[in-house]
């Protein structure tokens, strides 16, 4: 892929190494006009592992994703994505840090006048130029990944819910990104089809070794994520539950007013909700 | 009260800002790669040949209505052989252009602020730039060129077309023989007519569309906004139409007469 071809910083060795910092946060502040969104917030996703961020609504968790995008600029803190620091960087040099980062917005953000197939194929038909016959193959190889190859051809509008977010996945992973970013995945989805999607994202995570940072307000979508893992038996895959060192590689953050008010794994989040009433009325 | 005046004047200089800044940028893009052709060709597409037929129509009316009117005054003097003059000074140098930009900032402005303002609040802007595409380059640059460099074309075709109007109504209706009227609307050209005719919807185009643009990527608040969004395109880009037309008349006046 050509974006992997090109010189990137001299941190990005450590930061692709197997539990290196993929990404940073170092005490990233941002304010819309009076209201502050994020305060002081430092966190590290090493590589391959899973952050999930929970939190009320308002409380900063998808702004956290537009800021590894670099659509948003915090007012203070450095942010480093693969080992480069971007909070300072030109739209044009963040289109090459964006090589390496899928998102799934929250409804899919899928392209209303393109095709199932053109939005998969968006990146590598019009950013990547790849052969036809390659970013085809590709698109079909990850539709189904995500169990949709015969609605290649359909427009969004004639998809649910949960296929239009499915499709979303698949798009974010077509041009094989090394970190994965998730906006509220499953909201509005009915139980099945969340899991159906909780199960991509595992199957991204332990299968292609994809980064993720997942922002959700769905606490059992969350807890399975993260306590689940995926495995290749043959030609089949399989979801089993995660042993103890696995489950930790996914780690929870809760959002509290802008600021971290826990972070730890999912063991240390139901601990710490007998001691926090926020947390505990979170989970509860 | 005075805080309120303030913070509409804050508005509004960054509101002008803002438009400068994508005005500027699409420049920028315009010259440096990369470059969607096949996103221009469409909207060249939709923009020109989709506009043809309100624009043709428009044209045509506008000439047949300014027959009609000119033709019964005119007749009071004697001079009915004299519509083609009339008709053809005004629709090349005025009517064609404004008319045209009216009915384009009507049809093309209002549709791409709403579909910009749909992609801004179901965050497909955003998705673009995710993936990787700069949405100025991909959405506005085609855009304005496609404005740019139709609007002209259709200027010229309503100009035309208008005369044929005109000439429907001065045969039939004031019995002028073809051949005199065509004469009389060639004598009513004059050479910095054509140039005013011709270099004024360069501006009107780039004027609607950008304008169309700006509010379009401006665009918040959901379904609503998007209303929002349709309905100030419309009234801005119309007014604009005006008031550019009068700049630049104004200028040409000065430069060629």
């Amino acid at each position: 892929m050509a974006v992997r071809n090109q010189r990137r910083a001299g941190l990005l060795d450590e930061a692709l190494a197997h539990g290196g910092p993929i990404i940073v946060f170092d005490g990233v502040n941002l304010s819309f006009d009076d209201k502050v969104i994020l305060r002081d917030v430092s966190f590290t996703l090493q590589t391959g592992h899973t952050k999930v961020f929970l939190g009320a609504s308002g409380a900063g968790k998808s702004t956290i994703l537009r800021l590894i995008l670099g659509l948003l600029k915090p007012d203070a803190g450095r942010i480093f994505v693969n080992g480069e620091e971007i909070e300072d960087m030109a739209e044009e040099e963040l289109m090459r840090v964006r090589g390496d980062l899928g998102m799934v917005f929250q409804e899919g953000a899928l392209f209303d006048s393109l095709t199932v197939r053109e939005n998969v194929g968006y990146k590598l038909f019009e950013e990547l130029n790849w052969p036809l016959d390659k970013a085809n193959a590709r698109v079909e190889e990850v539709l189904g990944f995500v169990g949709l190859s015969e609605f290649i051809d359909r427009m969004p509008s004639e998809l649910s819910g949960g296929q239009r977010r499915r499709v979303a996945i698949a798009r974010a992973m077509a041009a094989k990104p090394r970190i994965l970013l998730y906006d509220e995945p499953t909201t509005g989805l009915d139980p099945i089809t969340s899991v159906s999607v909780d199960e991509e994202i595992i199957k991204l995570r332990d299968l292609e070794g994809v980064s993720s940072v997942l922002v959700t307000h769905q606490l059992r979508d969350a807890f399975f994520v993260a306590e689940h893992t995926a495995q290749r038996n043959g030609g089949r895959v399989s979801l089993e539950r995660a042993v103890a060192h696995k489950a930790d590689e996914a780690e929870f953050i809760m959002l509290k007013e802008g600021g971290i008010a826990f972070e730890g794994n999912a063991a240390e989040l139901r601990q710490a909700a007998s001691q926090d009433q926020y947390i505990h009325a979170f989970l509860s | 009260m005075t805080g309120r005046v303030q913070d509409w004047v804050k508005d509004a200089i960054l509101e002008v800002q803002e438009y400068v800044h994508l005005v500027t940028k699409a420049g920028r893009s315009v010259l440096t790669p990369p470059i969607y052709y096949r996103d221009i060709i469409e909207q060249f597409d939709a923009i020109g040949i989709g506009s043809l037929t309100v624009v043709l129509l428009a044209g045509l009316f506008t000439g047949m209505v300014l027959a009609l009117n000119s033709g019964l005054t005119l007749d009071q003097f004697g001079a009915r052989s004299m519509v083609g003059r009339l008709i053809s000074a005004s629709m090349v140098k005025e009517l064609g252009p404004v008319l045209t930009g009216l009915m384009v900032a009507g049809r093309v402005g209002s549709g791409i602020a709403a579909e910009l303002g749909s992609m801004m609040v179901t965050d497909q802007i955003a998705a673009l730039r995710a993936l990787g595409t700069d949405p100025v380059r991909k959405l506005v640059v085609p855009r304005v060129l496609a404005g740019v460099l139709m609007v002209p074309l259709l200027t010229v075709l309503a100009g035309g077309i208008g005369m044929v109007g005109g000439w429907i109504v001065t045969v039939l209706q004031f019995h002028v023989a073809s051949s005199i009227y065509w004469s009389s609307v060639v004598q009513g050209l004059y050479v910095q007519d054509v140039w005013m005719g011709l270099i004024k919807p360069f501006f009107l185009g780039f004027t609607i569309v950008s304008i169309g643009c700006h509010v379009g990527m401006r665009t918040t608040g959901g379904t609503q906004g998007v209303g929002k969004s349709t309905k100030l395109a419309v009234v801005a880009s119309s007014v604009a139409v005006i008031a550019v037309d009068f700049m630049v008349t104004k200028v040409m006046i000065v430069l060629l007469y």
